[in-house]
């Protein structure tokens, strides 16, 4: 350690108090506790019953089951939907569609529900899909001959997939929009076109020359995805089953239990999800490499036109109409806010009322200030952090930039109910109860790895050649920083503060576990409200809760071409 | 605890009085927190009282409470309105999607050591999760004699508020309001209800797929399977001893039978349920099933007046009557603010508020208050409440069963999902 590169190690302690140290305490607590050790019980033996208990508990393989399912079937679909979306933007053969049309405003569309939380995603899409939801009123009675709504399985299948689906229709902006930003860094049009000039087709050329380029950029997204889907507690419980329902919100039930002896096994069931998704993420990516051993064959075949014809044909159908339910789940929850009584089978509300607009604007409610407050610190702390890190990774080097960036992206990567709980112990040791702070510390585990998630690309893509010319013109590298990285970044510095806002506003658990209920949140109260019956209040409350990011979004957007003009 | 300053000896003697009452119950399981053990010279002083309100000035209670029920949560704020008034006390209800949530909460508190500072100052509770922070010695208290309106409860052993299922209260908790298991109808699509148990299989053979019930993890899902024992049990007695293997096994032979011949007929063929009672009451509104359950008489009146129901909805119960049990508040052991958390229960005691809830533009859940311990002018609150046509009189609930001991529900809950949950 050289003197001249304290910078760095301040940094990397920075990074280790504030995020490594955090996830390994609360994964100690849980750790202990599922091997029989919790003195608030009375235990203090080490034991297996924990365990003993958990696989005696009923359900507990088609748990299993479900989560698999449905976390790897949402990160596939999604993937490739992804890949595929960014192959028609880049796709200039086709002219005279309408979809052509909307490439312009792709990332208008998606923005809305990229910004959206899950919860609020998943709350409209159920009531659309429900037999007596909103698709069934539209089409009945007068297609549908239902007078009153069928007894079909809609949502919450027992096999998940309108979790599955709730998923896709979710992380696909996500996984699109992170591809799109991607592909700056490979230079497309001249590879298209040139391999469509030895006489490859578009999608061929896509899927031998683009896709394997691509991938390697975003498999951390993916993997986030994919661990995401794996452990969602929130989406599961408004959109999966619910006996037995996937293994993640079985977890956070026996957590939840009266039977307070459950505390044990529930402890062995989030290790035993860390455990399930540590596989699955090593299972995704020895599946990717022998997919990539197995195409190259394909790949070298020389084969220019494929028979891709009809997977792209289910994709061009498949790829709309998931965006569509996206937006109109987010439409129908803006119905319902404005709603009093709406019975089946009107298409429209009966009656209408502003009461909780009014009540809202009368009573700007708790949840609203808190989480604004700490989406505002967090996301700007985890700005500046990001910031500072790249900054110093581009000054002092970075052998140990590999290292540290699993760190920053650990939290994505372990099960928040594995550590939240235990978590929520180390924070009460130290008398930190409930507060603001723990709560806005809390989220920055989660915001700040979205943040330099979003961010590391951009920064990296930007032309050193500007950094090199202002230096050489004698410019010190605090004016380099200030006057050319920030300036030319301001775009995408913005847009990960923007990102930064919606984690932080959607976080549901750490909220829940680590506010003791004292920080109230938008998506708190929310998905207690979904456990009620009133849909108008759940949509005022989901509409809120999507706003909010929205807005965050719409002001990355803006303000750069305002900037520009004055200019 | 200042009764007695100026004579040693009843002082003596309460200490013992007191000693021997603690071990008397700590041996039965029953001690509560053991550094505020039982005084049991507890009659509430008006001078004690008056300590409590100044302490309690400025506090702000957490009140960890369900928020699934609009209507419950605008009273909570107007308690908070009225409290803040004429006490200085605030209240800031902790919506909770499951009351174990707040258990959980106390438990990790005491497993870090936080003894004092508890973020849980008063919680919405009964039953399981009541038997549960007793069990665990959670609970501060006995402390309901100290509430100067704790005059107008009956709280005569085994009255309806001195037993929480089966459980003695112990004075550990609060009643605040009443709660009756009912059924509900859209009597515009149903013009016959089942009357029993055995009446709603035929019923639901008849009807497939327009019957359902919570899932069993959710108390509304157990309350049903419990009612159900309670009608075709061969001796209801038992249900009141805590449950053996053997007892249980003999009880619930007939129950299982009769689920096994109901299931196929249930919406969704018995494979999947509704998360709780309020998206089963969504349900019925919106017409995916004929009947819903409540555990408060005035839910088809509420829902109607709340825009979430429609007008034609009714309550009805079986003919033998329903189970019946009391919400209470209760004070967890390390809680922050204690005596605003007694300002606040005995606010929720006092017979205007009562009356307030029991109005069915408010809340419409039955009093907690003994009628007889009312004069006149406060009796005539009552009477004066406005009534409506979807709200059932007391003579048409029928007769209220009693709660089974709280180790039926669990062992319900292990065995159905042991027998339905793959």
């Amino acid at each position: 350690m050289s003197f001249s590169s304290w910078p760095k190690w301040l940094m990397l302690t920075a990074l280790a108090i504030g995020i490594l140290v955090p996830v390994l305490v609360g994964l100690g607590e849980t750790i202990w506790a599922a091997f029989g050790i919790l003195p608030a019980l009375g235990r203090h033996t080490f034991s297996f019953s924990a365990w003993q208990q958990l696989f005696e508990l009923p359900g507990l393989v088609t748990s299993l089951r479900l989560s698999l399912v449905s976390g790897f079937g949402a990160t596939l679909v999604s993937l490739i939907l992804a890949l595929f979306g960014s192959a028609w933007v880049y796709n200039t053969s086709v002219k005279e569609s309408f979809l052509s049309k909307v490439k312009p405003f792709v990332q208008a569309i998606l923005v809305p529900i990229l910004a959206a939380p899950h919860a609020a995603i998943a709350i409209g899409l159920a009531f659309l899909l429900a037999p007596s939801g909103w698709l069934a009123r539209l089409f009945s009675p007068w297609l549908t001959a239902w007078e009153l709504p069928p007894n079909l399985t809609t949502v919450q299948d027992l096999w998940g997939l309108s979790l599955m689906l709730g998923l896709i229709i979710k992380e696909l902006p996500f996984l699109w929009l992170v591809s799109l930003v991607a592909l700056k860094q490979i230079d497309v049009s001249r590879q298209l076109t040139l391999a469509q000039s030895m006489g490859y087709s578009h999608t061929v050329a896509w899927c031998k020359i683009i896709v394997p380029q691509l991938y390697p950029l975003i498999r951390l997204p993916v993997f986030v995805v994919l661990v995401y889907a794996l452990s969602t507690v929130d989406m599961a419980q408004m959109l999966g089953p619910n006996n037995p329902p996937t293994l993640a919100l079985a977890t956070m039930r026996w957590y939840n239990d009266t039977n307070v002896q459950l505390l044990l096994p529930a402890s062995a069931a989030s290790i035993l999800l860390g455990i399930l998704i540590a596989a699955s993420v090593l299972l995704w990516e020895v599946a990717v490499r022998t997919a990539i051993l197995t195409s190259k064959v394909m790949i070298r075949s020389g084969d220019r036109t494929g028979k891709y014809s009809i997977f792209t044909g289910v994709l061009t159908t498949a790829l709309p109409i998931t965006v569509i339910l996206g937006l109109l789940s987010l439409l129908v929850l803006a119905l319902w806010s404005i709603t009093w009584r709406w019975s089946f089978p009107n298409a429209l509300p009966t009656s209408w009322s502003y009461h909780y607009w009014l009540q809202l604007i009368t009573h700007v409610p708790l949840a609203l200030q808190h989480s604004l407050i700490v989406a505002l610190m967090s996301s700007g702390l985890a700005l500046t952090l990001a910031v500072a890190w790249l900054e110093v990774q581009d000054r002092f080097g970075g052998h140990l930039y590999k290292l540290t960036l699993w760190f920053i992206y650990l939290p994505l990567l372990v099960p928040q109910i594995a550590f939240l709980y235990g978590l929520k112990v180390g924070f009460l040791r130290l008398g930190l109860n409930g507060s603001m702070m723990t709560v806005m510390w809390a989220h920055l585990l989660f915001v700040f790895p979205y943040t330099m998630l979003s961010l590391v690309d951009s920064w990296r893509a930007l032309d050193k050649r500007y950094l090199q010319v202002a230096a050489s013109l004698g410019r010190s590298s605090w004016h380099c920083f200030w006057h050319i990285k920030i300036s030319l970044l301001l775009r995408p510095l913005l847009l990960a503060w923007a990102i930064g806002i919606a984690v932080s506003i959607s976080q549901y658990l750490p909220t829940l576990m680590i506010g003791a209920g004292r920080v109230e949140s938008l998506t708190v109260e929310a998905v207690s409200l979904a456990s009620g019956a009133d849909r108008r209040l759940v949509g005022v409350y989901g509409l809120l809760q999507a706003l909010v990011p929205l807005l965050a979004y719409s002001f990355a957007l803006l303000l750069p071409r305002l900037v520009a003009l004055k200019k | 605890m200042t009764l007695h300053v100026n004579s040693t000896l009843p002082k003596r003697l309460g200490v013992i009085l007191s000693l021997l009452a603690a071990g008397l119950l700590s041996s039965l399981g029953y001690s509560a927190t053991a550094s505020t053990a039982v005084t049991t010279t507890d009659v509430s002083s008006a001078g004690q009282w008056q300590q409590t309100l100044e302490q309690a000035a400025g506090e702000t209670v957490y009140w960890h409470a369900w928020g699934g029920d609009g209507r419950t949560n605008d009273f909570i704020t107007w308690v908070g309105d009225q409290t803040e008034a004429l006490y200085d006390v605030k209240v800031k209800h902790v919506k909770l999607s499951s009351t174990a949530e707040a258990v959980t909460q106390v438990i990790a508190e005491k497993a870090a050591g936080e003894n004092t500072n508890g973020a849980v100052d008063m919680i919405w509770i009964n039953g399981p999760n009541f038997l549960a922070m007793k069990q665990q010695e959670l609970l501060h208290g006995p402390f309901v004699n100290q509430l100067p309106n704790s005059k107008y409860l009956d709280l005569s052993t085994n009255s309806a508020a001195s037993v929480d299922f089966t459980e003695a209260v112990a004075g550990l908790e609060v009643p605040w309001r009443l709660a009756r298991f009912v059924f509900l109808v859209d009597s515009k699509r149903v013009q016959q209800v089942p009357l029993s148990m055995a009446q709603m299989l035929i019923w639901a053979q008849e009807n497939p797929g327009r019957l359902t019930h919570p899932v069993i993890s959710n108390f509304m899902g157990t309350t049903f399977l419990k009612q159900a024992l309670i009608e075709l049990t061969p001796d209801p007695s038992v249900l009141q001893q805590p449950a053996t293997e053997q007892s249980f096994a003999l009880a619930t032979a007939p129950l299982w039978r009769w689920y096994d011949a109901i299931k196929p007929h249930l919406w969704r063929a018995g494979k999947s349920f509704p998360e709780n009672e309020a998206i089963q009451q969504q349900m019925l509104s919106d017409g995916e099933v004929d009947i819903a359950m409540a555990f408060d008489p005035a839910a088809a009146a509420a829902g109607i007046a709340s825009g979430l129901l429609p007008t034609s909805a009714r309550v009805f119960v079986p003919s033998q009557g329903t189970l019946g049990n009391i919400s209470f508040v209760a004070i967890p052991y390390n809680a922050s603010h204690t005596a605003g958390s007694k300002v606040v229960a005995n606010f929720l005691l006092q017979p205007e508020t009562q009356a307030h809830m029991q109005n069915i533009d408010v809340l419409g859940s039955f009093s907690v208050l003994d009628p007889n311990k009312l004069d006149a002018q406060q009796a005539q609150v009552f009477a004066a409440l406005p009534s409506s046509e979807a709200l059932p009189t007391l003579v048409d609930l029928g007769p209220t069963l009693l709660e089974p001991h709280a180790s039926w529900t669990t062992k319900l809950k292990q065995h159905w999902s042991q027998r339905y949950s793959q």
